[in-house]
């Protein structure tokens, strides 16, 4: 119970994917002009990752090591999840078009998303068992979205702010999101 | 031989990943803490990206347009592998301190994006050189980073002291926060002294 709090703390906030391991910032920086596509993104990505911990947990004990095949970690992992990301595409169609509707471009997106590989090759790394490597892939996106959530509000109030030419666009996304990791940078120490 | 030349300083300059494409941000925010990271980074880049590139230049027959996603990522996931086994056997450090970095290579926006649109539509040879020219393109843009954090950040540049004992290393720049600062800064310098290419 004890490891299941720290690892929520830890992957929420202080080792946040976005702000201190930099994990997704393509999709961070690149869907994050609008608070709803933000959000959107932040449920699609959840959803993956929760699954896709699971299933990598699952062909990493069960195929990979009893076989002796680690070496192919990295291909079996990025497999797993474009089918995964595949099969949830699907699945949304047929079940609930709106919410495939809203999530429109970004679902195939989210296959090269470093994100969903990254936390699959943590839970490796950090010798996770099933259990723990589902919890820290749902926290690890929860934080994500929440500081994708937030980055994109503070951005909907720049984009009426009056900037230099130069500074427009990434220029100022980068250096806003600077300043968030500088707020996150507060919470190292938490554990 | 000019056309080859066009094509790989298009890599460097006009189309740089880092600067003007703004490709790949993960490695180039979370890596570039120190110069060797930047320079063992972008090698191992180049490498994917060369050979990604020629491999799929040659298969671009081969392989049916509804199925080339899944394509691209099974040949670029083995030309990461083959970089991640190299670098864990010969140089334990690099590998320490790029850690998950090294597989993470095969989500990079910058490989993808040319196979897709470069080595999918290109004889092998331009394939090459495209590849060649981004991933320098690519290797120079952060190690001109990984130098402005570390010589700023800790005071000194490849692990040598370059500042004067007395220089009291700004510690924020080799934090995360840094790395979308500097970034900001260098975009920001790059949009105004490049020339701007319509």
């Amino acid at each position: 119970m004890n490891q299941i709090l720290t690892i929520l703390i830890g992957s929420i906030f202080v080792n946040n994917f976005a702000m201190s391991r930099f994990y997704g910032i393509c999709p961070f920086l690149g869907v994050s002009k609008k608070l709803d596509t933000a959000f959107g993104m932040g449920m699609a990505v959840t959803f993956v990752m929760a699954v896709a911990s699971l299933v990598a947990y699952v062909v990493n004990t069960f195929l990979l090591v009893p076989f002796g095949l680690e070496y192919l970690q990295t291909i079996a992992f990025i497999l797993v999840i474009a089918v995964l990301v595949q099969i949830v595409e699907m699945a949304l169609k047929k079940m609930s078009p709106s919410l495939y509707q809203a999530l429109g471009v970004y679902l195939p997106l989210i296959t090269t998303n470093c994100a969903v590989l990254g936390v699959a090759q943590l839970n490796v790394t950090e010798g996770y068992n099933m259990i723990l490597s589902v919890v820290n892939g749902v926290a690890s996106a929860l934080g994500f979205m929440m500081a994708m959530c937030l980055f994109a509000g503070i951005r909907e109030r720049l984009a009426v702010g009056n900037m230099p030419k130069w500074m427009d666009g990434f220029v100022g996304a980068l250096i806003t999101a600077g300043l968030m990791a500088v707020a996150f940078n507060g919470f190292s120490g938490l554990i | 031989m000019k056309e080859l030349r066009r094509i790989f300083m298009n890599g460097i300059i006009d189309e740089n990943p880092t600067f003007r494409m703004v490709l790949g941000m993960c490695p180039t925010l979370a890596i570039t803490t120190a110069v060797s990271n930047g320079i063992g980074m972008g090698l191992a880049v180049t490498f994917v990206l060369v050979f990604s590139n020629l491999v799929i230049s040659l298969l671009r027959k081969a392989i049916p347009d509804q199925i080339r996603i899944p394509a691209f990522i099974v040949v670029i996931a083995t030309f990461v592998t083959i970089v991640q086994l190299v670098v864990k056997a010969f140089l334990p450090a690099l590998d320490a301190s790029l850690g998950v970095f090294i597989p993470l290579i095969v989500v990079n926006c910058i490989i993808f994006g040319r196979a897709e649109a470069f080595a999918f539509k290109n004889k092998p040879i331009p394939a090459i050189v495209d590849g060649l020219g981004m991933g320098i393109g690519f290797t120079i843009a952060i190690t001109m980073l990984c130098a402005v954090r570390e010589l700023f950040g800790v005071g000194t540049l490849l692990g040598v002291q370059v500042m004067p004992a007395s220089y009291l290393p700004m510690d924020l720049l080799v934090k995360p926060a840094g790395g979308f600062i500097v970034m900001g800064l260098m975009l920001a310098a790059m949009n105004k002294l490049l020339p701007k290419k319509a």
